[in-house]
């Protein structure tokens, strides 16, 4: 690990401030920056730890939204009894991920902002070639081992899976990004790489994350998240759906269905086509299954992640299963 | 240029001033500066948890903490655990009657891991504990026993506590 120097922030505005400065970031949980720094991925000259600073980590939820605070911890919220209940997918995409000893590390805002796990991206000295590191530089990926790279939001120049869980779950429920001067809905916080896979999102210089909040909803109420692995546990999605339901009063017609995918595409992915397959409809496994095969339009396989388009819409399928009362 | 840094790091109980630099992680800090050797260092990347600690009384990898991080912070490590008269913690007697270990490196991080997953309350069940130590790799395969000797720790804190509460 490259040597920097290490500033402890004792406001937001401090903070802000400071990591203006050339070749300053902002330190929170560290799970990814400092693993990076290891990789010889990240090179910062200047820490801004943030991790010190007081009442950014609070977690209400009242009948209109649930606020998180950035430095909330993964373990804080996951096991929040009011999330446990208002938002049953939000709590299990943060449980299911990573180790214990990790969420107790990791924060909300540096988790929305963690980086992927493509194995040549993590290997600068070994795959000089990695268009999200070095512009321009080309991708090794493809052509090469791409087992858990994205099937859907790819580009010619980046095929680099977004690998987190929460994020998922916050895009199904329509959550928004606290900016401090903006706040932004997560779907629109993450781009898709285009021809510019070094940008990820729409955070700019200047700005951090201060916190999310998510609306409370039916849906949301009513939802589940699903993680298939690898191995059991402490693993990242090979795919991920979070879904939520919400019935007609006759309990079986779906009047809002909530879908988003995890493990298959390079931004968290919301699937409106299978939700507007199945608005409207009775809820049976034939409707089911034909709608969650509309989230794999347009995706593109590379080798060996193929798998993915026939993994996803299972993965949906079954969430949406559980949800409903017919697994 | 090389910067360092001052620190004062309060570890089990005791405090301790080094000079470090800032990139210096906890865990490089308890096994160079402060020859605290008791905790392992496996990957050093955050996937093994052979660095286990306790920071506030919570687990946490050492190896992704700067030392800087912790200061004004508890860190306890396993050199912290048992009786200031050397009874061994409930967790270290049942991984010694259990056998739970072979080579015994990730021993000390599983027992740390292990002692704050029953105060979480996350070892109800053998698939809680499972799921809940998952961030605890064993290369000689000592699952099994481990999940019996954290079971067991679990079980002889509850009664303990009862017993407590009913005095
Ligand atoms: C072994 C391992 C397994 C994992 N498994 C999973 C998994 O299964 N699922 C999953 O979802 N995640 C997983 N993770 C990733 C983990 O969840 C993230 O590393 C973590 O959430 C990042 O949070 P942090 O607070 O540690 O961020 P940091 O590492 O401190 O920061 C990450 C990035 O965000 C920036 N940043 C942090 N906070 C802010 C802020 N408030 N405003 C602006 N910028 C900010 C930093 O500058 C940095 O660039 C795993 C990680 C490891 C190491
Ligand atoms: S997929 Fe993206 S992150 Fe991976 S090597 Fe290609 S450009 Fe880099
Ligand atoms: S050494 Fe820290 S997790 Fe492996
Ligand atoms: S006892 Fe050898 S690694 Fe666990």
């Amino acid at each position: 690990m490259r040597d920097f120097s290490y500033t402890r922030a004792s406001s937001t505005e401090d903070a802000r401030k400071a990591a203006l400065e050339a070749g300053a970031m902002i330190l929170a949980g560290g799970t990814t920056l400092l693993d990076l720094a290891k990789c010889g991925v990240a090179e910062p000259d200047q820490l801004i730890d943030i991790s010190h600073i007081r009442g950014l980590d609070g977690i209400a939820v009242d009948d209109r939204a649930a606020t998180i605070g950035a430095l909330a911890k993964m373990s804080a919220v996951a096991d929040h009894p009011e999330i446990l209940s208002a938002f049953p997918a939000v709590s299990q995409s943060l449980s299911l991920a990573a180790s214990q000893q990790l969420r107790n590390m990791a924060t909300i805002g540096g988790n929305l902002l963690q980086r992927t796990r493509c194995p040549y991206f993590r290997d600068p000295s070994t795959f000089p070639a990695c268009n999200k590191r070095e512009p321009g530089s080309g991708c090794s990926a493809i052509g090469g081992v791409t087992r858990n790279h994205a099937v859907l939001g790819t580009s010619e120049y980046c095929i680099a899976t977004y690998p987190g869980d929460l994020a998922v779950a916050l895009v199904a429920f329509d959550a928004e990004v606290n900016l401090g001067t903006r706040t932004v809905s997560v779907e629109d916080f993450f781009l898709a790489p285009g021809d510019t896979p070094e940008k990820e999102t729409v955070i700019a210089p200047g700005e951090m994350i201060m916190g999310i909040s998510i609306p409370v909803s039916p849906a949301a109420r009513h939802s589940t998240y699903l993680k298939v692995r690898d191995r059991q546990s402490y693993e990242f999605a090979a795919a991920s759906a979070a879904v939520g339901l919400e019935f007609e009063t006759d309990g079986k017609t779906v009047r809002g269905v909530r879908v988003a995918l995890g493990g298959v595409a390079t931004r968290p992915w919301r699937a409106r086509a299978v939700e507007q397959a199945l608005v409207g409809k009775v809820l049976t496994e034939e409707a089911i299954a034909s709608a969650a095969a509309l989230a794999m339009e347009g995706a593109v396989a590379h080798g060996a992640n193929r798998y993915k388009i026939e993994l996803a819409p299972r993965v949906i399928a079954r969430a949406l299963q559980t949800v409903g009362g017919l697994a | 240029m090389t910067r360092t840094i001052h620190v004062t790091l309060d570890i089990n109980g005791e405090m301790h001033s080094l000079d470090v630099e800032p990139r210096v992680t906890l865990l490089d800090a308890l096994r160079d500066h402060l020859e605290l050797t008791g905790t392992k260092k496996g990957c050093d990347q955050g996937q093994c948890g052979a660095c286990t600690c306790h920071v506030d009384g919570q687990r946490v990898l050492s190896c992704l903490t700067l030392a800087a991080q912790v200061e004004g912070r508890q860190v306890t490590t396993i050199e912290g655990i048992a009786d200031d008269d050397g009874t061994l913690h409930a967790v270290q007697r049942a991984f010694l009657e259990h056998d739970a270990f072979q080579c015994g490196y990730c021993t000390p991080g599983q027992i740390m891991s292990a002692v704050a997953c029953i105060r979480e309350g996350h070892a109800g069940s053998d698939a809680e504990i499972r799921e809940y130590m998952s961030g605890n790799l064993c290369r000689c395969g000592a699952y099994n026993s481990i999940v019996a000797a954290v079971r067991e720790a679990a079980e002889l804190t509850a009664g303990v506590r009862q017993k407590a509460e009913a005095a």
